[in-house]
């Protein structure tokens, strides 16, 4: 049997690459953070502190345009690669 | 309920279904090479691909499921949504340009780029069929439940429908015509949600809606005798004589006064007007005596801000019990986890030309997807308030809510959402046709085969596979969309995210490794979800007390199980050598 590969080589493609490792924490922290509000304090999410909508419902559209906001961001520091 | 089925909804959805066939068809004419048939030629525009990667992703589940879930238990169904887009991040910054230059046909050629390992084909191609198969089943269910009201025919006729005409678009023109069908799909899905948005929020909220007096308030009973006759408090269930449809506002903010109607509002003040208001949703208690099955449907009277926080359908955020909590918390990180790791949609990345044009769409998949995520909250809160719920039927909230603003739209929306499942199965059934054709016959069993024996070969696997998926729709009816697909994304984040991951990040990972991990995170979160509380009670029908597992969801013990086993095994076996890559 052939050996097995090496599995990783740098440049060639087959590598996350750092920005991208470095937004995902970002978002990992964010979506995190929810979830633990939710699973912990989930009497918090239902103060109201913006225009009469609740945090519940301001954490999780944040969430979703957060995920939107770092794709952007992304392609936009990836462009040309 | 019994729906009225009008001859407008009839051909609307005929001719979604037809145009869709006939799409198929023009684009099968053309000639196929296997390459053409698994991956399109990797020939698709990033643009067109992100948004039938939307196409492909927003299945029964997003659409029925979410919608359903808030419509009938408030807050929490959006938590659905806000897990399932999440999972795309691990997607675009973690897997995407990876898996693009790693692999070819199939998630085992990407896993199995480096060791060209029959093992490593085997194991992923049964995980993909597992996977695939489980998601497979809510598409079908959701297809069951919208042929009833469209149509007036009975569940079966449905998902025998769905699957004669998916197994059609895939054997005619394989991941071309699917690509197209998903693409049509998610752009009307993603534009028709919007339209009815802006109908909600032009209407506002309606005290009352669609009924008026106090027989809103009254409970009401459905009976399935032994025979099968159906009764309905006592008497015989007809058209004339039904279950009467739910989902209103009892009262309006103090702010609004006197009035029965807000009048148009904005997204803000919707939501905000909500919270102040007063709703009835309705609850479910089922008991059997020797007449058959009743079902009693009772009023609750409930504060929007009570609806509009997390606690509704999973209670155990706020009983406090420590299982319920754990999972809940399973169930977010299988999600989050789930979205890359699930073979149908990372097959999509094999369509387009290089890791750039994966990348842009990907992030095109993620606005449109992102979009329609926060309208099913409106969608969900609308249907909530209609005064057009089927208390029968969790999943026809969003075609119902479309009916209460008329036949016309509902029509629309019911063919919308049938092409919705449409798009995903055929992806489905894709990427399971691949895994029988290119990973098990012709690369596990060596069976050598020139391109038109390897299209032939998918497209008897595609028809095996529609067969499969007809008969699991029928048996698994009763669920909901969302609940069933939760299971889907648990054995895909357990069988296949750990390998993959580690595939990219550890250099000693090995071939053992890679098999034991997707072998026993798929058998570990398969076994599980057989033994926990949810199948225990919902499919076999027994004491829920009687499971032996602590929570019902088992991603999040399977998840870090599938990772520990990968390098535990990694390191008892020989490190990778040659520093090589096989770049297909």
């Amino acid at each position: 049997m052939a050996p097995d590969h090496n599995p990783r080589q740098s440049g060639d493609g087959t590598a996350a690459s750092p920005v991208g490792l470095a937004l995902f924490w970002v978002y990992v922290v964010l979506y995190g953070g929810f979830m633990a509000l939710v699973l912990v304090r989930p009497d918090l999410l239902s103060l109201r502190p913006f225009g009469g909508v609740n945090l519940a419902i301001v954490s999780g559209m944040g969430l979703i345009a957060a995920a939107f906001g770092l794709s952007v961001v992304y392609m936009i520091l990836r462009v040309g690669r | 309920m019994i729906h009225q089925t009008s001859l407008i909804a009839v051909a609307i959805f005929a001719a979604f279904v037809l145009g869709v066939l006939a799409l198929s068809f023009w684009l099968g004419r053309k000639g196929q090479s296997a390459s053409g048939y698994y991956a399109a030629h990797g020939q698709i525009h990033w643009f067109v691909n992100g948004i039938a990667f939307a196409g492909d992703y927003l299945s029964a589940a997003s659409f029925l499921g979410i919608c359903g879930m808030i419509a009938f238990s408030g807050y929490d169904g959006f938590l659905y949504s806000i897990g399932f887009l999440a999972g795309w991040i691990v997607a675009l910054f973690v897997i995407a340009e990876p898996i693009k230059a790693l692999g070819k046909f199939t998630f085992a050629d990407a896993l199995d780029s480096r060791f060209n390992s029959r093992g490593i084909k085997l194991a992923v191609a049964i995980s993909t069929l597992v996977v695939s198969i489980f998601y497979l089943i809510p598409q079908m269910v959701g297809a069951g439940s919208l042929i009833k009201p469209l149509l007036g025919l009975p569940h079966e006729a449905g998902v025998i429908l769905v699957g004669v005409t998916v197994t059609l678009i895939v054997v005619t023109a394989g991941m071309v015509s699917t690509t197209w069908v998903q693409f049509i799909k998610g752009s009307l899905l993603v534009f028709f949600c919007g339209v009815l948005t802006v109908l909600i929020l032009g209407r506002g909220l309606v005290v009352n809606a669609g009924r008026s007096g106090e027989e809103n308030l009254a409970p009401q009973v459905k009976t399935v005798q032994p025979d099968g006759a159906v009764l309905v408090d006592g008497a015989p269930q007809s058209k004339d004589h039904d279950l009467r449809p739910v989902g209103t506002i009892l009262r309006l903010p103090e702010r609004f006064g006197d009035a029965r109607t807000t009048g148009p509002l904005g997204p803000l003040a919707y939501l905000s007007a909500l919270e102040d208001s007063t709703i009835v949703t309705w609850s479910a208690k089922k008991h059997v005596d020797a007449d058959g099955l009743h079902t009693t449907y009772s009023p609750v009277e409930k504060q929007g801000s009570d609806l509009l926080k997390p606690g509704g359908y999973f209670k155990g955020l706020t009983t406090g019990k420590l299982a319920d909590r754990l999972d809940f918390a399973s169930l977010m990180l299988a999600l989050f986890c789930g979205t890359a790791s699930l073979p149908h949609i990372l097959i999509r990345y094999y369509t387009v030309k290089d890791a750039a044009a994966a990348r842009k769409s990907t992030v095109v998949g993620i606005a449109a997807i992102g979009v329609f995520y926060v309208l099913t909250l409106f969608l969900g809160l609308g249907a909530m308030t209609s005064g057009a719920l089927d208390p029968t039927d969790t999943n026809m909230a969003a075609p119902l809510l479309a009916k209460s603003f008329s036949n016309t739209l509902f029509a629309v929306i019911s063919a919308i959402a049938f092409t919705t499942v449409l798009g995903t199965v055929s992806g489905l059934i894709m990427a399971g046709s691949g895994a029988v054709a290119h990973d098990l016959v012709e690369n596990v069993l060596g069976v050598r085969m020139n391109d038109h024996e390897k299209i032939r070969v998918g497209k008897l696997a595609a028809v095996g596979l529609g067969i499969v998926a007809m008969v699991l729709g029928i048996v698994f009816r009763n669920f909901n969309v969302s609940f069933l697909v939760g299971w889907a994304f648990n054995i895909a984040a357990s069988a296949n995210l750990p390998a993959l991951v580690m595939l990219l990040f550890w250099p000693r990972t090995t071939r053992q490794g890679i098999i034991a991990a997707v072998t026993v995170g798929m058998l570990a979160s398969l076994a599980w979800i057989l033994l926990s509380a949810d199948t225990f009670e919902k499919v076999y029908g027994i004491s829920r007390d009687l499971a032996l597992t602590p929570f019902s969801q088992p991603g999040l013990v399977t998840i870090p199980l599938g990772f520990l086993v990968l390098i535990v095994v990694s390191l008892l076996t020989p490190p990778p050598v040659t520093p090589s890559v096989s770049r297909r």
